[in-house]
């Protein structure tokens, strides 16, 4: 059952030191993944879910500072990792693909020439044989004519098919995890669920694990096994996804879910959640969701511990105690 | 790609006819050059037109501007008023100084400026990138002159090491191309430092260390390669204006180029050497930058397709 574990994450606090003060993008947060799961990281812009996948990859930007906890992956601790180790890690086991698919790629260099060299890095091979990893590797994506394609400079693609390369490349090394950064958020409806699809068939090839990073509810329902909701740099959810869809226990989750319009809503009744997402560095005391909470009460003056609602299902709030 | 080229050639072909006018009717304003050339007391009205019409001067404004047109297209400038020696002669004699220093100079500024530019950026905020900046704003805000004066003062009077004169040897050249590449190497570390923080922050950069990218290879290869393109442009401007640069710097270290050339021209009213002077100097500006435009798309393959 251990051995299944890929990456275990305790209480991972990755601060930010700024003029200003220190803001706590993440702030000891817990989840696991097995292998072949996928784990969907929900909340708004801001709350810490993008900042997550950076520490797990060890490229939290200037001026954030991974401060405490632990990235356990395949059995250790990635923060006791140097640079070069790291750097070692980094492709061959733990991958991401970000955002925007038009800007992943270098504009001045072929699609070949970034796909071989990023093989070259996993396979001593020369470069004929690098070339034909990377037509097998197109071609996997369904990209149409791969051979033709390596000779083609970014600009010269769809979006869509920018996207596929980025794809591509990032399973290049076969790694272990994978981390998706709302990647879909910037392609067209159509495309977007192709896309989709396309990275469950890449799990289902390879086996990785999926960190699935979104706002949409509706692609989590599509993708993933489990859900973390976070808020304010913090997970204040965690469950299966049938369990979250059917009984969330937190607040906010409830009212993301709300807010994930159907056919029957009109536009006129389409609830939102009110009021803004704290700025980190002036949180309120206690729950961090308590000014825009209908249900807070003096309680929420402390910060919620974590409780146990039902099995593998936690929520922070002081009314699952 | 080639009807590229040729709009360019077009493009220059009509800024150089342009400026050809511009250096006529500029010349004509500076004054008569029979004035400079006659003695003040001995010469009587006559002598006066006898000079006038000798220099093609008393010819109408179009008539001239026609024969120095018709001259420049075969290369011929005519004779200089002063010692009646053909242009072109002159031209050829002093244009190889300019160009060297000018060559020097470009090659200085890079070789210094680039790297210490892309240093700044990698290092950040560090010491080195704080020393760097205070020398870029010096070579930006200190004047040409200024620093050449310096130069020469501390390598030629002080420590007496360097030569501070003429361009005999390779040892010569070396305050002068410094000189010349002072401001222009400034300008390519400031700038080398900005493009290289803009493109390090960019997605594919972080995507090429996402994937495993050793840190050499993202930051001298994905990002130089990106980072160059402006700086590329850059150089190429400021090379042409190293040609004008020249006036200063000739000027200060006794440099027999173009620019002294140009500048004696302008004292003495030799309106064949001016024209020539200032026509040759436009030249190079529009063909370095065809050049660069050429080089631009060979960088940049957005623009290539």
């Amino acid at each position: 059952m251990t051995n299944d574990v890929i990456l275990q994450v305790q209480d991972l606090q990755t601060h930010f030191f700024t003029r200003t003060g220190v803001v706590k993008a993440v702030d000891g947060i817990n989840f696991e993944l097995k292998r072949g799961e996928t784990l969907g990281i929900v909340g708004e812009s801001g709350s810490g879910k993008s900042m997550t996948a950076w520490s797990i990859l060890g490229m939290v930007p200037h001026p954030g500072r991974i401060v405490g906890g632990a990235i356990n992956y395949l059995g250790e601790n990635l923060l006791e990792k140097s640079r070069g180790e790291m750097r070692d890690i980094r492709g061959s086991g733990i991958c991401m693909v970000m955002q925007d698919p038009l800007t992943s790629l270098n504009p001045v260099f072929t699609v070949g020439d970034q796909l071989v060299e990023t093989l070259r890095l996993e396979y001593d091979e020369p470069k004929r044989s690098l070339r034909q990893r990377a037509v097998d590797l197109l071609a996997n994506v369904r990209i149409p004519a791969a051979e033709e394609r390596l000779a083609n400079f970014p600009h010269q693609m769809s979006g869509g098919m920018r996207q596929r390369v980025v794809g591509a490349i990032s399973i290049a090394r076969a790694p272990n995890l994978l981390i998706a950064d709302e990647p879909t958020t910037s392609l067209d409806a159509t495309i977007q669920l192709q896309y989709l699809r396309l990275l469950k068939d890449i799990q289902a090839e390879t086996g990785a694990a999926i960190i699935f990073i979104t706002h949409d509810f509706g692609i989590v329902a599509r993708m993933c096994d489990r859900v973390a909701v976070m808020y304010a740099g913090r997970i204040v959810e965690q469950s299966d996804v049938e369990d979250m869809f059917d009984s969330p226990a937190h607040p906010y989750t409830e009212a993301l879910l709300q807010s994930v319009p159907d056919l029957d809503t009109d536009v006129d009744t389409l609830p939102s959640i009110e009021g803004q997402p704290p700025s980190l560095d002036a949180l309120p005391e206690g729950c961090s969701f308590a000014p825009r909470c209908p249900h807070a009460w003096e309680r929420c003056l402390e910060y919620p511990d974590e409780f146990t609602v039902a099995p593998g299902h936690t929520s922070r709030c002081w009314r699952s105690e | 790609m080639w009807q590229f080229i040729a709009i360019r050639v077009m493009q220059g072909i009509f800024t150089l006819l342009v400026i050809s006018l511009l250096v006529f009717l500029a010349t004509r304003l500076t004054g008569d050059p029979a004035l400079v050339l006659l003695p003040p007391e001995a010469s009587s009205k006559t002598d006066y037109e006898r000079v006038r019409k000798q220099l093609g001067l008393d010819k109408s404004l179009s008539e001239q501007y026609f024969i120095f047109l018709r001259g420049a297209v075969q290369g011929d400038f005519g004779l200089s008023i002063r010692d009646r020696r053909p242009t072109r002669d002159l031209l050829l004699e002093r244009l190889p100084a300019t160009l060297k220093l000018a060559a020097a100079g470009m090659a200085l500024a890079i070789i210094i400026g680039v790297p210490l530019g892309i240093l700044s950026a990698v290092k950040r905020d560090s010491v080195f990138d704080k020393t760097g900046k205070l020398f870029a704003v010096l070579g930006m805000a200190a004047p040409q002159f200024w620093v050449a004066i310096m130069l020469i003062l501390l390598f030629g009077a002080i420590l007496k090491v360097l030569p501070t004169y003429g361009l005999e040897g390779p040892e010569n050249y070396i305050l002068p191309s410094f000189v010349l590449a002072w401001s222009i190497m400034a300008g390519i570390m400031r700038l080398g430092r900005s493009s290289m923080l803009e493109v390090l922050d960019s997605d594919y950069v972080r995507f090429a260390r996402i994937k495993g990218l050793q840190d050499g290879l993202v930051v001298w290869k994905h990002a130089l390669r990106n980072a160059l393109i402006p700086i590329m442009t850059f150089s190429g401007i400021s090379l042409a204006g190293l040609l004008n640069g020249a006036i200063v710097v000739e000027q200060v270290f006794a440099v027999p180029g173009l620019g002294r050339l140009m500048l004696d021209g302008v004292l003495q009213r030799n309106f064949p050497v001016v024209q020539a002077a200032v026509m040759a100097s436009a030249f190079f500006y529009i063909l370095t930058a065809l050049v660069v435009d050429i080089l631009y798309v060979y960088a940049d393959p957005r623009i290539r397709h």
